[in-house]
């Protein structure tokens, strides 16, 4: 551990003393780093995930970019620091740090963040590396899962049965490396909103289907997509994403977990699920499932035609495209929720056990 | 019925019926004349004995020398003296010309005079002599050898005709020639931009050719010696367009006229009017050409007249008009002004009701004025200062129909725009049409009002450049604060990162200040470079501080402060930044070039 650090902070000098070199020499320095978007990556089918491609940005320093440019060389340093002394920051506390920096001090977070990430993509290393941890909770987890963490005092193992939270559920930890996993499950569900995970946890799906629930609240953060890829390497389970059917949720939520980011680029690697596969709602089970639904609004469309159009994912499969034309001539969506309308236990006892059973209604 | 209700019949009507005097006339209408309060009925007094004393010198082909003075009598009441050095008037004239409202030889002509109608000096006569009683005193000498004759004259208010008081030949020593005149008269004296003296140094810097000696009750004396020795060209008299007269006017020439036949009328009458036009113009008036002008009825004049506007006639002469030219109304603007920037524009002359005139303009932007404020602006028809009726004129119609934001200044709809700004118009020509009598304000014609909006717009893309530049100064000072404000901190991160110890951490900022400076080019100094500024002429007609109260109560400026005050609103935010422009300008900026 100790040794992957160390080469972080050889990484940070190397750039440091390049730009002191260059500025020696009475040249402009530069920082380089990886541009962080959609149109740096390539989905890699065998590899299954967004892999970063050669772009780079260059920040030049001159009048307009020393603002910046000195914010980013103090995270630097402040990451540096955060190393040696084997602590760490979240983006907040980052942010507030800055303070400390007189007129290169961050107005707003959003500002700091960047600049964080930035210096992330530079090192190509993952956040938590350089000592920054996000504030953001991973997910909820409930099923037939027993966690293996340390307790913080004592290093002692410490195993947390995670059917053992009655109507709650186990959280993700911000940092998921470190953890060990027992478990007998046949799948993993993840699963969109909180509010379907609650029904499914208080009828204790997860014990019918033996099986592990997790809920993603939306885009999953990058521990719950390293929490689900962890786990479901290390046993060998296959995972099941159900989120509504929007082009949010296929777009934003399920690409994200399966082939990770544009924002991620650099990180994809290891923030991805690709044995993830869609089980619904599809936008046939809509018109399958007669659900009630909502017209897109010009958003949407704008979102349908912009994955279709710019999304290496969503361009390499054609099943996709196919759905995503399909909702765009619909001009409807559904959300998870919409299933009550046969029942509030229709998607136990209907809905999810013919949806695993039939491989056909899945989307890649 | 009718008598009921307190009907009157025709006769008893009549016995109200009567003459009505000139006195009362003038007492009624004075605001037209220009006499509506004291302080504006002295300015209106001096304006009317320059202006013909200038007409008088220019048509006699002399170089003008004006000698203005203002002596208090009492607290109400001024003495005001006008002596010029023009070609003198003869002794049978000088009752009917100083004493006698519409006498005159300019109204009807046509040319680019200062006077037109014959009202102006007699009025002030006639209002100096309703406000104390005393007549006016007309000294005037023809020649060299002569005598000069000496007279004091009256209106008579009943029949409108001279009343000679005293009369007698006297020696004007030290004078070839000239005339003046004193008239006694209520009146109220305070500085400020509607005053005497800012009348007087208006003049001056729009007339050239001409000296100006100056005195002001409070004894001051200025003096305003001529800048070139170059007479304007002579105004040349054109006869009127057809499409300039009207229906009363046209029926008036043909009584005059001793032309024997209608087409002879026509071109002897009219200018741009040859045989063929005078057939073509006949013809769209179903009048024969033949026909003799004295038989003409009210009838077929209104024919005729309809006719000459169906038919087309080739715009007037143009070579009739003297423009001041750009640039010496730009020099003018520089003598009273300390600004950054300069500019100015002269029209192609361009006809409006079959009257040709012509519309200068100029600009000064920038330096000591102030910026939260509505522009200054100056106006002139025919080289005569306008300092009253200024929401009246079409001149500042024409600056508030101009998008001034395109150029820089701040605008809000349809209203004179805000910032450090003084912009002079000018417009000249045979016929300059005033909204009254009192020639304050010129009267709304679109073709004069799109002349003025062309002349101001290309003023205003010069002015768009430099605001432009400026601009560019401006950021490029605050990119400059900006290298210096982050140096340090990239060499703080660098000392923290590599361990660098305070001379390397000093040596790299100003390696970092080399590099950053070395992509930033020349610095080029610019700011006020006026050589041309009299403080001195600038200072005239200020207002002093103690005259503030008395001119809150003068007419416009009150209507001026309100807008100022709806203006200032939208101008706040850029308040701080037009003053720090101010600031820096003054000290003279730098600039990227």
């Amino acid at each position: 551990m100790a040794k992957k650090q160390n080469k972080v902070i050889e990484k940070i000098q190397d750039i440091a003393q390049d730009i002191y070199n260059t500025i020696k020499k009475i040249k402009q320095p530069e920082l380089e780093m990886p541009i962080r978007a959609l149109s740096n990556v390539k989905y890699s089918e065998k590899e299954g995930y967004f892999k970063i491609q050669g772009k780079v940005k260059l920040r030049t320093l001159t009048a307009s970019t020393i603002k910046t440019f000195a914010q980013t060389l103090r995270m630097m340093g402040l990451s540096k620091s955060l190393i040696e002394s084997e602590d760490i920051a979240t983006k907040r506390e980052a942010y507030y740090v800055s303070k400390n920096w007189g007129e290169a001090r961050f107005k707003e977070q959003p500002e700091s963040d960047t600049v964080m990430d930035d210096v992330e993509a530079m090192m190509r290393v993952n956040r938590e590396q350089i000592g920054f941890i996000p504030e953001e909770k991973g997910g909820d987890v409930a099923g037939k899962l027993i966690v293996i963490d340390k307790d913080q005092d004592t290093g002692k193992e410490l195993k947390i049965d995670c059917t053992k939270f009655g109507s709650g559920a186990y959280s993700v930890p911000s940092s998921v490396e470190e953890l060990k996993f027992e478990t007998n499950a046949k799948f993993i569900l993840a699963i969109e909103t909180a509010g379907m995970f609650q029904r499914l946890v208080k009828h204790n799906y997860w014990k019918k289907a033996n099986c592990i629930l997790i809920s993603m609240g939306g885009v999953p953060t990058r521990a719950c997509r390293r929490f689900i890829r962890k786990l479901a390497d290390g046993k060998k389970l296959p995972v099941y994403v159900f989120t509504d059917g929007d082009p949010y949720g296929f777009g934003s939520i399920y690409r994200t977990l399966k082939v990770g980011s544009g924002n991620a680029a650099h990180i994809n690697e290891f923030f991805c699920v690709p044995q993830a596969q869609f089980i619904g709602i599809t936008p046939q089970d809509i018109i399958d499932y007669k659900l009630p639904t909502h017209p897109l609004k010009d958003v949407d469309i704008k979102k349908i035609k912009d994955l279709i159009k710019n999304d290496p994912f969503i361009i390499h499969h054609k099943p996709w495209q196919k759905a995503l034309k399909q909702m765009a001539q619909m001009k409807v969506r559904a959300e998870q929720q919409a299933l009550a309308k046969h029942g509030l236990n229709f998607v136990i006892s209907d809905y999810l056990p013919k949806k695993l059973k039939d491989h056909k209604t899945w989307l890649p | 019925m009718a008598e009921q209700n307190g009907r009157k019949s025709a006769e008893d009507l009549a016995k109200k019926q009567r003459d009505i005097s000139i006195a009362e006339f003038f007492e009624k209408n004075r605001h037209l004349l220009g006499f509506d309060n004291a302080r504006r009925a002295l300015m209106t007094a001096v304006k009317e004995g320059v202006d013909n004393a200038l007409d008088a010198c220019e048509e006699a082909r002399i170089l003008p020398e004006l000698n203005i003075e203002l002596i208090q009598l009492d607290e109400t009441r001024f003495r005001v003296i006008m002596e010029d050095n023009g070609p003198g008037i003869i002794k049978a004239q000088l009752p009917k010309i100083f004493a006698k409202l519409l006498y005159g030889s300019k109204f009807h002509k046509l040319s680019a005079t200062r006077g037109q109608q014959g009202i102006g000096i007699s009025a002030a006569v006639l209002y100096g002599q309703l406000t104390t009683g005393k007549p006016a005193t007309i000294i005037s000498k023809t020649e060299k050898d002569k005598p000069a004759q000496q007279i004091k004259l009256k209106i008579n208010t009943t029949t409108n005709k001279p009343d000679v008081m005293n009369e007698q030949e006297m020696e004007w020593e030290g004078k070839d020639h000239g005339t003046r005149i004193e008239i006694d008269m209520e009146g109220s004296y305070a500085k400020g931009k509607q005053s005497v003296d800012e009348y007087i140094k208006e003049t001056a810097i729009v007339n050239p050719h001409a000296t100006f000696i100056y005195t002001n009750p409070e004894a001051e004396q200025f003096i305003f010696p001529r800048a070139t020795d170059v007479l304007p060209p002579e105004p040349k008299d054109i006869k009127p367009h057809p499409y300039g007269v009207e229906l009363g006017r046209l029926i008036k020439m043909l009584e005059l006229t001793p032309s024997k036949i209608l087409q002879q009328f026509l071109t002897t009458e009219f200018v741009r009017v040859g045989s063929g036009t005078a057939k073509t113009i006949c013809e769209n008036s179903a009048l024969l050409p033949k026909t003799r002008p004295k038989k003409v009825s009210r009838e077929m004049a209104e024919q005729l007249y309809n006719g000459i506007k169906k038919t087309k006639i080739i715009a007037p002469p143009t070579d009739c008009i003297n423009p001041i030219g750009a640039e010496l109304l730009e020099k003018g603007l520089r003598k009273e002004i300390n600004a950054e920037f300069y500019c100015s524009s002269t029209r192609p002359p361009s006809v409006y009701r079959g009257n040709p005139f012509q519309i200068e303009a100029a600009m000064a932007y920038g330096g000591e004025q102030e910026g939260d404020k509505t522009i200054r602006i100056m106006r002139f028809a025919n080289r005569v200062p306008l300092l009253y009726q200024q929401g009246a004129c079409g001149i500042t119609t024409g600056i508030q129909n101009t998008a001034w934001r395109n150029y820089g200044l701040h605008q809000s709809r349809n209203s004179l725009p805000v910032g450090p700004c003084t912009v002079v118009v000018h417009m000249t020509s045979v016929w300059v049409p005033f909204t009254s009598e009192s020639k304050e304000a010129l009267a709304h014609y679109n073709e004069i009002i799109k002349e003025i909006k062309l002349a101001l717009q290309e003023c205003g893309r010069k002015l768009a450049m430099f605001v432009n530049k400026k601009k560019r100064i401006k950021d490029e000072s605050k990119k400059r604060s900006y290298i210096e404000k982050y140096i340090p901190h990239v060499a703080a991160a660098l000392q923290e990162l590599i361990g660098l110890d305070e001379i390397s951490k000093k040596k790299i900022e100003d390696d970092l200040a080399e590099i950053l400076e070395h992509t930033r080019g020349e610095l080029e100094e610019i700011g006020i470079n006026n050589p041309d500024y009299d403080p001195e002429l600038a200072k005239i007609g200020k207002e002093d501080k103690k005259d503030k109260k008395n001119d809150e109560k003068v007419e416009g400026k009150k209507e001026n402060k309100k807008e100022n005050k709806k203006e200032d609103k939208e101008v706040e935010d850029n308040e701080e930044i037009e003053e720090d422009n101010n600031n820096k300008s003054k000290k003279g900026q730098t600039t990227l070039m």
